[in-house]
């Protein structure tokens, strides 16, 4: 084996939390039938929207660019399944910002008819790096394990830094959320060769593929296709499974025995992180020519009748998926996008599953949280923080609103895992606190850059008002020295001549 | 040995004080201007933030003109220049800073009133041909309103 072997980096703090993923890994991984209906976000990546190419009456196939990139960073959206489009409107989806989002809404005719496929590229051992970000961009590939920065561009900025590492992050460490786990068990070959893929592409020797040790099902079916393809430099590295070891700083501190530098990207220290489920993305799409238009869901709960994971059309309505697992329970009370502990509660089943929806979970009734209590400095959030921040003092900065404290504390370091929150014994929601010190810093960073371009605007304006005074004052000065010089008499002169007939003019 | 000892003790002093102190008034005028909001409204009764800055530190203009710095600007400036607070002389009439002038563009007749008034030039437009508003650039100040022969300048909430 090439790739380095070095004992595991340790993670300071971080939670056991209960494994609840038994009832979602029972069975295999389950395909939802094409829905009536399909709503396409135009934004379901990291950077500026995609821009609609069809209009409200065309007819779509399957895999056809509905919506292509715009912007520097930005991805397209393909269309799912075949129908007609019947409107591009405001939709409510399971964003971070905002409740309604533009979608591009499809009726499916039912007939699941895909375009022509593009070419694959096999084999891609064949092709130039430049070759393959290209059409990793074309494919609408985001980055699935939840951040869903592009992928294209993640690479293309990766190939400026010098790097050492690629790895492939197979850790979910949320309870509940097993849809990596499962993508690793029956598609190890889509992960291997979308390594594979990556590996030329950024012209590496090294990749990790990073799995939790309480996946063996998973671990087992990636060393068979690793012995079937007999690719040494791709190796399994087994990670403790602790909360939040999944986060994408954390696996490269666990891997390689490297932290982040604050402020800073895995590609300072020489590692390029991306999910497993997006190795098999760009497998599917250079291999098979398919773009990424449906993913692995885990749809649990004890809200929902039967928990499993599925393969689903990206945007289907989560109503359409919850339906054909069997529908929820009497008990479903609370609808979550996401896991337990990141995840984020939705009031509607409208919202269309998305390239990011890793997990859907029903739940029957909120988690009990204790009343709110003042701090009593008990330091068990310290304790459990995986990035070392003092989360107790980052709390009384941000009640007092003490920005270069904060600054100087680390605020923008959180990775919002929500561990502090849970150990709390008087219960104060940290992460939410200092998920919005973090907004009211980025707005203050804002008001500061526009009132320094005003002032710099004003200034500018200043200085010309000045010159153009100068100018005028120094122009009336010339004038009136050009009349000084003609003497009393010019004026009398120029009088004269004009009362005479147009005589002279004929001398010229 | 005892003058020995003033000296030294009153030279350590003085450099102590020299480098912690402001070296010039021309700094503290850059440091109250930051903490002005930068519309450049004029509201103040001075042209512009720096104007006014230059007021409150050479002239002892009080530091409580400034509406859409609203009371906080008035406790900042309270404890840089070591002055009481006070409350606002004038209250805010609209949020400035959350708000950016709109020309309506068919009613525009090109006259360049507004242009000319705009602190920040953020107006563009020549003389009989359309005006448009860098919404950008916009302090808010709503000090082309006035200046509109034909009221064709609305205020809208910034984007």
């Amino acid at each position: 084996m090439t790739a380095p072997t070095f004992d595991l980096g340790t993670l300071h703090g971080g939670l056991r939390l209960p494994i609840l993923k038994d009832e979602s890994t029972a069975q295999v991984i389950q395909h939802v039938p094409v829905p009536a209906q399909l709503v396409l976000p135009l934004a379901q990546h990291a950077g500026e929207p995609a821009h609609p190419v069809v209009s409200i009456g065309e007819r779509v196939l399957k895999g056809q660019l509905i919506a292509d990139a715009d912007g520097i960073i930005s991805a397209p959206v393909h269309a799912s399944s075949s129908g007609k489009v019947v409107a591009i409107e405001q939709w409510p989806v399971s964003r971070r910002l905002g409740e309604n989002a533009p979608c591009i809404i499809i009726e499916c005719d039912g007939l699941d008819r895909a375009v022509h496929l593009s070419e694959p590229i096999v084999p891609f051992e064949k092709q130039s790096p430049n070759i393959l970000f290209q059409k990793i961009l074309h494919g609408g590939i985001v980055g699935l394990g939840g951040a869903v920065f592009p992928t294209a561009h993640k690479l293309m900025e990766a190939t400026t830094e010098s790097l050492e590492h690629l790895i492939l992050n197979g850790v979910e460490c949320e309870s509940y959320i097993s849809c990596d786990d499962m993508l690793m068990r029956e598609h190890a070959t889509a992960v291997v060769v979308g390594a594979q893929i990556l590996l030329h592409a950024l012209r590496l020797d090294h990749c990790f593929i990073a799995v939790e040790s309480d996946k063996p099902q998973a671990i087992r079916a990636l060393a068979d296709a690793l012995s079937e393809v007999q690719d040494d430099r791709i190796a399994v590295k087994q990670i403790p499974t602790i909360y939040p070891s999944g986060a994408e700083d954390q696996v490269v501190q666990l891997v390689t025995r490297k932290e982040v530098p604050t402020g800073g990207l895995p590609t300072d220290v020489g590692c390029l992180v991306q999910n497993v489920g997006t190795a098999a993305a760009v497998y599917d799409w250079v291999c098979k020519g398919e773009p990424l238009i449906s993913r692995v869901t885990t749809v649990t709960g004890d809200g929902v009748a039967s928990p499993m994971n599925v393969k689903s059309r990206i945007g289907t309505t989560v109503a359409d998926v919850v339906n054909f697992i069997g529908g929820y329970t009497d008990r479903a009370n609370q609808l979550i996008i996401g896991g337990p502990m990141t995840g984020r509660s939705v009031t509607t089943d409208r919202v269309p599953l998305v390239k990011a929806t890793n997990c859907i979970l029903v739940l029957s009734a909120s988690p009990q949280i204790g009343a709110e209590k003042p701090c009593i400095r008990c330091g068990d959030c310290a304790q459990v923080c995986p990035v070392l921040l003092l989360p107790q003092q980052l709390y009384w900065y941000a009640c007092a609103d003490n920005e270069p404290k904060l600054r100087s504390y680390g605020l923008t370091d959180c990775i919002e895992c929500g561990c502090c929150d849970l150990v709390c014994p008087s219960h104060i929601p940290l992460t939410a606190d200092f998920r919005s010190a973090k907004l009211r810093m980025r707005e203050l960073a804002d008001e500061k850059a526009r009132a320094e371009r005003a002032k710099q605007r004003f200034e500018t304006r200043t200085v010309r008002l000045e010159r153009e005074q100068l100018q005028r004052a120094h122009e009336l000065l010339k004038q009136k020295e050009q009349v000084k010089k003609a003497g009393p008499k010019a004026i009398e002169d120029i009088l004269e001549r004009s009362m005479q007939p147009s005589e002279p003019d004929k001398d010229e | 040995m005892t003058i020995t000892g003033i000296a030294l003790v009153a030279g350590i002093g003085l450099s102590y004080a020299s480098s912690r102190l402001p070296p010039n008034e021309d700094a503290l005028v850059t440091k109250v201007d930051e903490l002005l909001p930068q519309t450049q409204c004029a509201q103040c009764g001075y042209p512009g933030c720096r104007p006014y800055a230059a007021a409150i530190v050479h002239e002892a203009a009080p530091i409580n003109l400034c509406p859409p710095g609203g009371e906080d600007t008035v406790q900042r400036l309270a404890s840089l220049l070591g002055r009481d607070a006070m409350p606002l002389a004038q209250a805010a009439q609209t949020n400035m800073r959350e708000s950016v002038a709109f020309i309506d563009e068919s009613s525009c007749i090109g006259c360049t009133h507004c242009r000319d008034v705009c602190p920040v030039d953020a107006i563009v437009g020549a003389h009989q041909f359309m005006h448009t508003i860098l919404a950008d650039e916009c302090t808010g100040c709503e000090l082309c309103l006035p200046r509109c022969p034909v009221d064709c300048i609305q205020m809208k909430p910034a984007a």
